[in-house]
């Protein structure tokens, strides 16, 4: 280093007044400007759908803010006390400390009710905007190349959410979660071999003890927030590197990235979301009850409330339960096979399982090795979007099972008819909803065929002077036109015999899939039939 | 456009399936000859507060009114506060501290950002910037080197070449977290056997059945037809320790029927007091108290998974997920018409586990 340029920064001090100062100061002793010239202009695009990743980062951060309020006056611990705070109709009623601490926090401290809600809100919505934004992550095919890793980490954060959600709903130890409890103790129990040893070992003994809120709490505040924030950390870290998506638009191009620069455009409007999603979490917590536990008593073994429903991202699994036939348990050997949990306990871990791999099915069926930032309009990938509502439809089968018992009490319907009948969604639903939407799909692709080649129809009504009447046909303007015409188009794999003059069976299952996949295919139009088709616009 | 040394112009001329992507592989892709080429950006349309001065200044003033009234929703937050205090013991002051403190925040954080977002969008300069992207992997130079440090890193340490030490080393890591693992034995306490535990309840010869959750015995007279009662043994309220661990295996559900409406096997002929029967409460499915008692079918439901189970006939299952029947309690009276339990269960009672049998 030659002196002239160690001088340089003290040079730049003198003229910024406090500001430069201030920002010399920190930059001589963290470089920050190779930070702001990186990151300070970066560009993202603009798009409705891309604010639901967004809305489950905030809704983080409400959660991270509220709890840290909730910690400092819940107490995790099941000795047992009378309680004597506020709620006049639980005086006197022995409970657990938990219990007893979350009515203190919701009856005696000021404000205490509204950070539980704030709470308990902003964690449904952290689920729920996780799910959507998984939703459009796969209906746009955003988890292409290079980004089959990062739909990882969103799935094990998806994951990490539920289990969030599900030890802090278990923690006041009232008679709702506790039953909850229950239930994940039956379910353990009913795995062979270890699962009589992973109840006691988890309970800390006999169902309930004295223990499992303790220990949910450490889970809860500790050890599971850190590894969601750094997986939070390392999923946007993976989208600076990777550059957000963009959806198809005129000008926009698989290397470059079109919107705003993060100062100040995406700053303000970001920034802004945030105390929007947060004002909104804020009016559902002071207008609307969310768990209301002093109704529910503390947990008790015995009782139980009709229509008893957990969180509603339990849902499906607690469905899966209600939905198994009669029957399935059976002795053999002298031990106890319970197949009425082992299938759901499996059959959703099939199901999350072709959710974690798909991005690598799909890229091992097209062969596709280039990177894609541009985003499918889920129409042009009809069998993607067709298997994507069968899964949405088995989901929300398993998910309406969870509400069974209301829905037939509201609908004034049998119990067994309403579990038939999602029996029939869940199994039957996803087959009918697969073929309905990649039909749809088509017929939307063919209609964008036809808007290209021949525009969209006017409403204006000509009379032509053979008495004919005809409808005008506006032609699409080329930057609308690109939109319908720019997408990735696949044909089926032919399978080639190798050297030895074999198709290897890996190799069959990959055509037939690729069949299965591409075998519909409705071609983008090309210049040449674009050409042919002018004036034409009737 | 806004940013970067490229235009718009030329990005027309760029074709969509670019540089950086032509030794990659494009599998099944159609790459289609006759593509329709990109048209570029389309023109920029100017919005309403780039034309208008007063609109400008119209959406100045909301921006800044916003924000103001941000300050005026905090302030109002730490008002209610102070003026709508919880009030011991009335639940009504709980709702309204709720609502108002809540109100005020709800107007700072909306304000807030409503204000900062309707600035960006309606103040800020609104032309789309472009920035170029570039393949992810690394350049070839950059691996060649990653590469060569690698190489270079191996034959310092002798990583590849002194294997007993490699190996050794990998043994070593695999092995030192096995400790951790088994310290984590000791979640559960040492010298009990879940097995033996969860195969007995409270019930022993001669308890009395209490009424739950008062622990006042039931006398056989004091159960009318059709009534149905939680059940608790009797001193299970006086235990020091393990109150509710004894509850959620001991819980019984008693029920009256006309005697000529149960069906009972000969084996059990004894095991009910003229129409009292008595059944565990705990769900066999995954362990729910068994609470809703349907007088005129005789059926129990399960409010957790919907099984159901016929009382009139051994607690079989009629519907639902689970399979066994609830086991039964052999009760009777004892010299002064209380109601007593003949024995434990002969079964174990609640969710199966795998040494069930």
């Amino acid at each position: 280093m030659s002196t002239t340029t160690d001088m340089k920064p003290a040079d730049t001090k003198k003229s910024g007044g406090f500001t430069g100062a201030a920002a010399n100061y920190i930059d001589e002793r963290t470089s920050v400007s190779t930070a702001v010239k990186e990151l300070g202009r970066k560009i993202f695009p603009d798009h409705w759908s891309f604010l639901l990743g967004e809305v489950a980062l905030y809704s983080f951060v409400i959660i991270l803010l509220s709890g840290s309020f909730l910690t400092f006056f819940f107490q995790a611990s099941m000795a047992e006390v009378h309680y004597d705070g506020s709620y006049v109709p639980l005086k006197g009623v022995e409970m657990s400390v938990a219990m007893a601490s979350s009515l203190d926090i919701s009856f005696d401290v000021r404000g205490g009710l509204l950070m539980r809600q704030v709470h308990h809100w902003a964690a449904l919505l952290f689920v729920a905007s996780i799910g959507l934004h998984m939703l459009r992550i796969y209906f746009t095919g955003a988890f292409r190349k290079p980004r089959e890793l990062n739909w990882v980490i969103g799935f094990v954060l998806f994951i990490l959410a539920m289990a969030e959600g599900f030890t802090g709903y278990s923690l006041p130890d009232d008679l709702l979660s506790g039953n909850g409890l229950r239930i994940i103790d039956g379910m353990v129990k009913g795995i062979p071999v270890v699962g009589t040893w992973i109840s006691f070992l988890l309970f800390g003994g006999e169902f309930p003890g004295t223990d499992i809120v303790g220990r949910l709490y450490s889970l809860h505040i500790l050890l599971l927030p850190a590894i969601i924030v750094a997986l939070i950390a390392l999923h946007l870290l993976f989208v600076v590197v990777h550059k957000h998506t963009q959806y198809p638009g005129a000008g926009r191009t698989n290397s470059n990235v079109v919107g705003y620069p993060v100062l100040p455009v995406y700053a303000a409007k970001a920034g802004g979301f945030f105390f929007i999603v947060f004002g909104v979490v804020m009016l559902m917590a002071s207008f609307f009850t969310i768990n209301p536990i002093w109704n529910y008593g503390p947990y008790d073994p015995s009782p139980v409330s009709a229509g008893t429903q957990p969180d509603w991202y339990i849902g499906f699994a607690d469905g899966a339960l209600r939905l198994i036939p009669p029957g399935l348990e059976w002795v053999i050997f002298g031990h106890t096979y319970s197949f009425n949990i082992l299938i759901p306990l499996v059959g959703l871990g099939l199901f999350i399982g072709v959710v974690l791999l798909y991005p690598f099915l799909e890229a091992w069926v097209t062969g596709d090795k280039r990177e894609h930032h541009v985003l499918d309009r889920p129409r042009n990938a009809p069998t993607r979007t067709a298997i994507g509502a069968a899964g949405v439809t088995f989901y929300a089968g398993l998910w309406a099972a969870a509400s069974s018992d209301i829905i037939a009490t509201h609908f004034k319907l049998t119990m067994e008819g309403v579990i038939h009948t999602l029996q029939a969604v869940v199994i039957l639903g996803p087959f009918i909803a697969y073929f309905i939407t990649k039909r749809v799909c088509l017929a939307l692709m063919k209609k964008d065929r036809e808007i290209v080649l021949h525009g969209y129809e006017s409403g204006r009504i000509v009379r032509l002077p053979g008495g004919e009447y005809i409808e005008v046909h506006q032609p699409v303007d080329e930057y609308e036109r690109w939109k319908l015409v720019s997408y990735a188009d696949y044909k089926p794999l032919e399978v080639s015999p190798n050297a030895q003059g074999k198709v290897s069976p890996l190799q069959r299952v990959r055509a037939g899939l690729s069949r299965w996949f591409f075998e519909d295919r409705i071609a983008p139009v090309g210049t040449k039939e674009l050409e042919e088709s002018h004036g034409d616009h009737h | 456009m806004a940013s970067d040394e490229t235009s718009g112009k030329d990005l027309t001329a760029a074709d969509s399936s670019s540089v950086e992507h032509v030794t990659a592989a494009a599998g099944t892709a159609v790459v289609a000859r006759d593509a329709v080429a990109n048209p570029g950006f389309p023109p920029h349309r100017p919005r309403i507060t780039d034309l208008d001065p007063r609109a400008e200044k119209r959406a100045e003033r909301t921006v800044y009114t916003l924000f103001y009234l941000s300050i005026v929703g905090s302030i109002f937050a730490i008002a209610a506060y102070m003026i709508f205090p919880i009030v011991p013991e009335d639940p009504g002051s709980v709702r309204l501290n709720n609502l108002f403190i809540g109100v005020g925040l709800a107007l700072a954080l909306l304000a807030l950002g409503i204000g900062a977002v309707h600035w960006g969008k309606a103040l800020m300069h609104d032309e789309e910037g472009i920035d170029e992207r570039h393949p992810v992997r690394g350049t070839d130079e950059t691996r060649a080197r990653a590469v060569e440090i690698f190489q270079e890193a191996n034959t310092e340490s002798g990583f590849g070449r002194r294997t007993l030490i490699r190996n050794s080393l990998i043994g070593a890591l695999v092995v030192f977290p096995l400790p951790a693992v088994v310290l984590f034995r000791g979640l559960a306490p040492q010298d009990q056997d879940p097995v033996a535990l969860l195969k007995q309840t409270l019930w022993r010869k001669g308890t009395r059945l209490a009424l739950d959750p008062s622990g006042s015995p039931i006398k056989a007279s004091d159960v009318t037809l059709g009534s149905s009662f939680a059940v608790i043994p009797e001193g299970l309220t006086e235990l020091e320790h393990g109150k509710l661990e004894e509850k959620a295996k001991s819980a019984v559900i008693l029920v009256r029927m006309k005697p000529q409406d149960l069906i009972q096997s000969p084996e059990r002929a004894d095991w009910s007091y003229d129409g009292i029967v008595a059944y565990s409460k705990i769900c066999t499915h995954v362990g729910c108290p068994v609470g809703l008692y349907e007088q005129q079918t005789h059926h129990l439901l399960c409010p957790c998974h919907q099984s159901q189970f016929d009382v009139a006939d051994h607690a079989k299952v009629i519907f639902g997920p689970a399979k066994r029947p609830l086991p039964q309690l052999p009760i009777t009276v004892d010299a002064e018409g209380y109601l007593i339990a003949q024995s434990d269960f002969l079964e174990p009672v609640g969710p199966s586990f795998w040494e069930r049998q």
